[in-house]
């Protein structure tokens, strides 16, 4: 007797980049070309037959992964954009087949990579229950019986016969999340589908996963909200270009994986194309620094002395005059939350050295424990020198920010602000 | 809330997921165990083609009511084309009806891929359901089109001859001409796009190619087999024998064009079956 749910065995995909340019191939090249594969594939395997048609540009989006889930485990697939989250994900759930390697899978499978897979604009709430429930893979009998529920839980009886496309966007999303709710599989595969929806639906959403997770049911849920994942799941995977680097207790790859946040980040910012300007002064790297201590950080905790650090360099090695220096901090959806400036503070620099590094001190971060992205801009001499989109992206963990060892909810909560209460007898 | 000892004991495993080596792993059970997803495909189809319409299913009715009085007075009146001794009207509209169901079939079947490339690109579901839930939900339409028929044939004084129980075994074929087709051109519209644009003019040059609006007498005997290796020939011939009882029905055309659907029908799937595995990576 087997407890697996999953077993994954040295599990491979690649994938072929520049497809644009193959697209202008002629039809009758394709027809010739699947011909040929298809009786090349009938005795040596599709991997192989795929290989022959340019290896050089194709890439691996994951590469000989191997790990096995138990039943009643809850495990987080955490990692970076593009580190092949998505890809395992699409594997397991059968959309995608992998180049080579396999994966077992025993018991009913529900995935629910996105919500309202298949919901239809011109078709009222009811139908859309009724057709999104059997694209999720439910018995007409099963919807039947849990149609009430799906209705009571998404809260939209009143609208149940109306075309879903005069939907607000909050009631289409409870909708869809609604039916997905109400799957009920053995083993369950959610990618970041939890990251929709104002956060009193979040809550919802979080508070139906961890029943689904105590229930007992094996749960694969892919997030980049690790709050979510800390408290959901009890083991976490990440994986990182493709590879499983850290498998563990959830609190200790999340530890893992903002290690490995900062240091990649701060390698590649000299590399980067992205950018604006005329790079008379060119931001180079960039680091998270205590201030007091003066260390490099992996991940920064709400209220400490933060400095973010540039090594900058200009262009054509002479000091560089008059130059203005801004950071804009963006939140997880990337919304502007503040912006620091040399200008603001009325700190313009008439002159700096041809290269070197520039600091920004900020003292008791008052921000909450999540995840921050940042911009990078300079002007010199009134002209924009150096301007890169979301040039890195740090994570602020808890920290005791109020000496109270408490921080305030953080859903809907941007900011910390230090405050005090008193009580008098009038104005 | 469950007890661990309680999870269900899997031996076996339920899924297994490798890649794909064997060529034709047509995998009927899993199609079977997906048939109410069918069912839902073909109703969403049906639910959603009328909305916000005037006429709604007033379109079903005019569109070969009208296509037929057009060719009426073009071909039957003007041009005079010969009609096999059956009244015109009735004689084209016998061909419109699985000529109509062929192409709406073809055109439906083989958007089907692209037009649920969310789906494809989110869920796991037998590919092949898409092409087949744009086949059939055609058949609804040709259903009504059908009852006018019928009302045709009384207003016309024809009566139909034993024959018209072969019916559903050529709507089983115009069915499969246009799976056939539809199984190549929705499986390569998804990396060439250019074949949703051919279709309304491909199905266009095919009609003339069928005899839709002339009889298979008109065409010059030693051209016969060639013109029989279009399937909708063979089908039209056959819709023509059952409904209006035509003396000779060409039987030689109803075989060749049975056999050319049945090497389209294979090559289809197997090339369907060989593309669907990159369709959530290129779609």
């Amino acid at each position: 007797m087997s407890n697996i749910a999953i077993r994954v065995d040295d599990l491979s995909k690649q994938y072929t980049i520049g497809l644009a340019q193959r697209r202008h191939d002629t039809l009758r090249d394709q027809i010739m070309d699947s011909l040929r594969s298809i009786f090349r594939s009938n005795g040596h395997g599709s991997a192989s037959g795929r290989k022959c048609s340019g290896a050089s540009n194709t890439i691996w989006a994951l590469k000989n992964v191997s790990f096995e889930v138990k039943h009643g485990e809850v495990v987080g697939l955490i990692g970076r954009n593009g580190a092949g989250k998505s890809t395992l994900l699409k594997i397991l759930s059968r959309i995608t087949d992998p180049t080579t390697g396999r994966a077992e899978i025993y018991g009913r499978v529900g995935s629910l990579l996105e919500v309202g897979t298949g919901f239809h604009g011109e078709l009222t709430g009811r139908e859309n229950i009724y057709l999104n429930g059997a694209i999720l893979g439910m018995r007409r009998g099963e919807i039947e019986n849990k149609f009430d529920q799906i209705v009571a839980f998404a809260e939209v009886e009143k609208f149940i016969d109306t075309p879903v496309k005069r939907y607000s966007s909050g009631m289409y999303v409870r909708l869809a999340f609604a039916v997905a709710a109400h799957l009920e599989p053995e083993l369950l595969i959610v990618d970041e589908v939890l990251s929709v929806g104002d956060a009193a639906f979040q809550r919802k959403c979080l508070g139906k996963m961890s029943d689904v997770a105590r229930e007992g049911r094996t749960v694969l849920f892919v997030s980049h909200n690790m709050l979510a994942v800390k408290h959901l799941c009890g083991r976490a995977l990440l994986l990182e270009g493709g590879c499983t680097v850290a498998d563990g207790s959830s609190e200790v790859v999340i530890g893992k994986y903002f290690d490995n946040i900062s240091t990649c980040n701060s390698t590649s910012l000299g590399e980067r194309t992205d950018r604006e300007g005329d790079q008379r002064l060119k931001f180079l790297a960039y680091q998270l620094l205590d201030s007091c201590r003066n260390e490099a950080l992996a991940s920064v905790s709400a209220g400490q002395d933060l400095s973010i650090a540039f090594r900058y360099e200009s262009q054509n090695r002479e000091p560089l005059k008059n130059v203005h220096v801004a950071i804009g901090i963006n939140g997880k959806y990337d919304e502007r939350l503040t912006h620091l400036s040399t200008n603001v503070s009325g700190e313009d620099f008439a002159e700096i050295p041809s290269k070197g590094v520039i600091i920004c001190h900020v003292p008791r971060l008052p921000l909450l424990p999540g995840k921050y992205s940042f911009n990078l801009f300079s002007t010199v001499s009134g002209e924009i020198s150096d301007w890169i989109q979301n040039a890195g992206a740090f994570e602020v963990v808890y920290g005791d920010f109020f000496g109270s060892g408490r921080l305030p909810p953080q859903d809907g909560s941007s900011f910390l602000t230090e405050h005090s209460w008193e009580v008098r007898s009038t104005f | 809330m469950t007890e661990v000892s309680s999870f269900p004991d899997f031996r076996e495993p339920t899924v297994v997921i490798e890649p794909r080596k064997s060529l034709l792993h047509l995998d009927l059970k899993a199609i079977w165990e997906y048939r109410e997803l069918l069912y839902f495909l073909v109703w969403r189809d049906l639910k959603v083609r009328y909305r916000q319409t005037v006429i709604g299913i007033g379109w079903v009715v005019l569109q070969p009511v009208l296509t037929m009085v057009l060719f009426t007075a073009v071909f039957g009146n003007f041009a005079k084309i010969p009609s096999d001794g059956v009244p015109y009207p009735i004689f084209t509209y016998s061909a419109l009806l699985p000529w109509n169901l062929f192409a709406s079939s073809l055109a439906r079947g083989t958007e089907s891929v692209v037009g649920n490339a969310q789906l494809i690109s989110k869920i796991y579901f037998p590919r092949l359901l898409l092409p087949i839930s744009g086949i059939l939900s055609p058949t609804v339409d040709f259903a009504i089109s059908f009852v006018i028929f019928a009302a045709m044939m009384i207003w016309f004084r024809t009566l139909p001859t034993w024959g018209v129980l072969a019916l559903p075994l050529f709507l089983i074929l115009a069915l499969l001409t246009a799976l056939a087709v539809g199984l190549w051109l929705s499986a390569l519209n998804v990396r060439y796009r250019d074949v949703g644009h051919t279709i309304p003019f491909l199905v266009q040059l095919w009609m003339f190619a069928s005899p839709v609006a002339y009889p298979v007498s008109l065409v010059p005997e030693r051209w016969r087999v060639l013109y029989s290796l279009n399937p909708m020939a063979g089908v039209i011939e056959g819709f023509r024998w059952a409904l209006l009882g035509k003396e000779s029905p060409d039987f030689e055309v109803i075989i060749i064009s049975s056999m050319m659907v049945t090497t389209l029908l294979i090559s289809g799937v197997v090339f369907f079956k060989h593309t669907e595995r990159t369709f959530a990576d290129v779609i």
